[in-house]
């Protein structure tokens, strides 16, 4: 077992791990959307690390792509929560309710 | 599997990063303020950006860099900024023992990922050196890569960057209340308002221009000598910010009649402008 490749997944299961218990406990929609992004780094380091264990690049390749597909998802994201501001002044998740049963 | 504990400069900087980047982490999921939410998330990003120069990733760390701390979190500061940096959450919990049972499947997950994937690292590690040294570095490997090999997905993903701010601009767009008045309907607007009480469709008067104050702070005088409260703007009256034009014309008057040689010239001491700041000065600008 190498120890390189052990502390790089351990590092990432606690980041992403870091990210879901952020997702889960905090109320505001700007700070969830952090620890999503969070994740999507944890992830993004795996790729990156096992792209050097098995000498390819194409895990960086495919870390390339995360990078660019969470940049257009935090663009969409943030005008999403700017628009639910402007019409509940509010960016807690717990007030926007109406599709509750 | 007796192979011994190698300590690389890697390793130590893996490690070393790691524990910055899991500090920062927790700083994101505990801080109250979602600024310093943001900034230790950054603090993460950069740490993980070291790691991958570690692994020879040399575009990606500044990719990081450049793309997570400079526009992400950018972002995410001035959206932090539009919607109000002093609004705290609210501390109700919406299911009870929330936080408990989620820190406690954090951590089993946590435990599940490293057994489950630690257990499978069986394989020594290859490294990059002669996938980056295939067309001469690592950028020059990853562009080969991505415009031959994944050329498609590239073009896939630069039109989704394109349909994405499309989609920020339309959601974060808002929609106009009420039509926009041109400047045809405000013209219409001010002659409606003549006809009906007769206010003046023309512009406003300029503020006064004297030899000793010319800001726009200083009221014209109307030709009986009283000042134009028109010649002004609300808010600086408001503000006790408006010259007594009155005032500067007594002053300015005394200035002609020395040069002139009526009186005799006196010493001239800087006074402080007088203001119209009370009630009833106040009162006199109709």
């Amino acid at each position: 077992m190498n120890p390189t490749l052990l502390a790089v997944v351990t590092l990432a299961a606690v980041l992403f791990c870091i990210g879901l218990v952020g997702v889960l406990i905090r109320r505001n929609a700007l700070i969830i959307f952090m620890c999503v992004e969070l994740m999507l780094n944890a992830a993004n380091l795996l790729f990156v690390a096992f792209a050097w264990a098995h000498g390819g690049l194409d895990g960086q390749v495919a870390a390339f792509f995360v990078m660019v597909v969470a940049a257009a998802e935090v663009v969409v994201g943030l005008s999403i929560i700017v628009a639910v501001y402007r019409a509940r002044r509010t960016t807690s998740v717990d007030v926007p309710d109406a599709l509750r049963l | 599997m007796t192979e011994t504990l190698e300590i690389t400069p890697q390793l130590v900087g893996i490690i070393l990063c790691g524990a910055l980047a899991i500090i920062g982490g927790i700083g994101l999921i505990t801080l109250r303020k979602a600024v310093h939410a943001a900034l230790s998330l950054a603090f993460v990003m950069v740490n993980l950006a070291v790691i991958y120069a570690l692994f020879d990733a040399a575009l990606l760390a500044a990719a990081q860099v450049i793309v997570y701390t400079g526009a992400i979190l950018m972002l995410f500061l001035f959206v932090i900024m539009l919607v109000g940096v002093d609004r705290t959450e609210s501390h109700r919990e919406p299911i009870r023992g929330l936080k408990p049972t989620a820190i406690v499947a954090g951590i089993g997950l946590c435990a599940l990922i490293i057994l489950g994937v630690g257990s499978a690292l069986t394989a020594t590690p290859v490294g990059l050196e002669s996938a980056n040294a295939t067309w001469g570095g690592n950028v020059e490997s990853l562009a080969v890569l991505i415009f031959q090999s994944y050329v498609f997905p590239f073009e896939y993903i630069s039109a989704l960057m394109i349909i994405a701010p499309v989609g920020a601009m339309v959601l974060a767009h808002g929609a106009r209340l009420r039509p926009k008045r041109t400047q045809a309907d405000r013209a219409a607007e001010r002659i409606a308002a003549y006809a009906k009480s007769g206010a003046h469709p023309g512009p406003l008067p300029n503020a006064a221009v004297t030899a000793l104050h010319d800001s726009i702070a200083t009221p014209a005088l109307l030709p009986d000598g009283s000042i134009s409260a028109a010649s002004v703007a609300e808010a600086m009256v408001e503000r006790d910010a408006v010259v007594n034009t009155q005032w500067v014309a007594a002053r300015t008057a005394e200035r002609f009649a020395e040069l002139n040689g009526e009186v005799e010239p006196a010493v001239v001491t800087p006074e402080p402008l007088e203001l119209i700041d009370t009630d009833e000065e106040r009162g006199a600008l109709k």
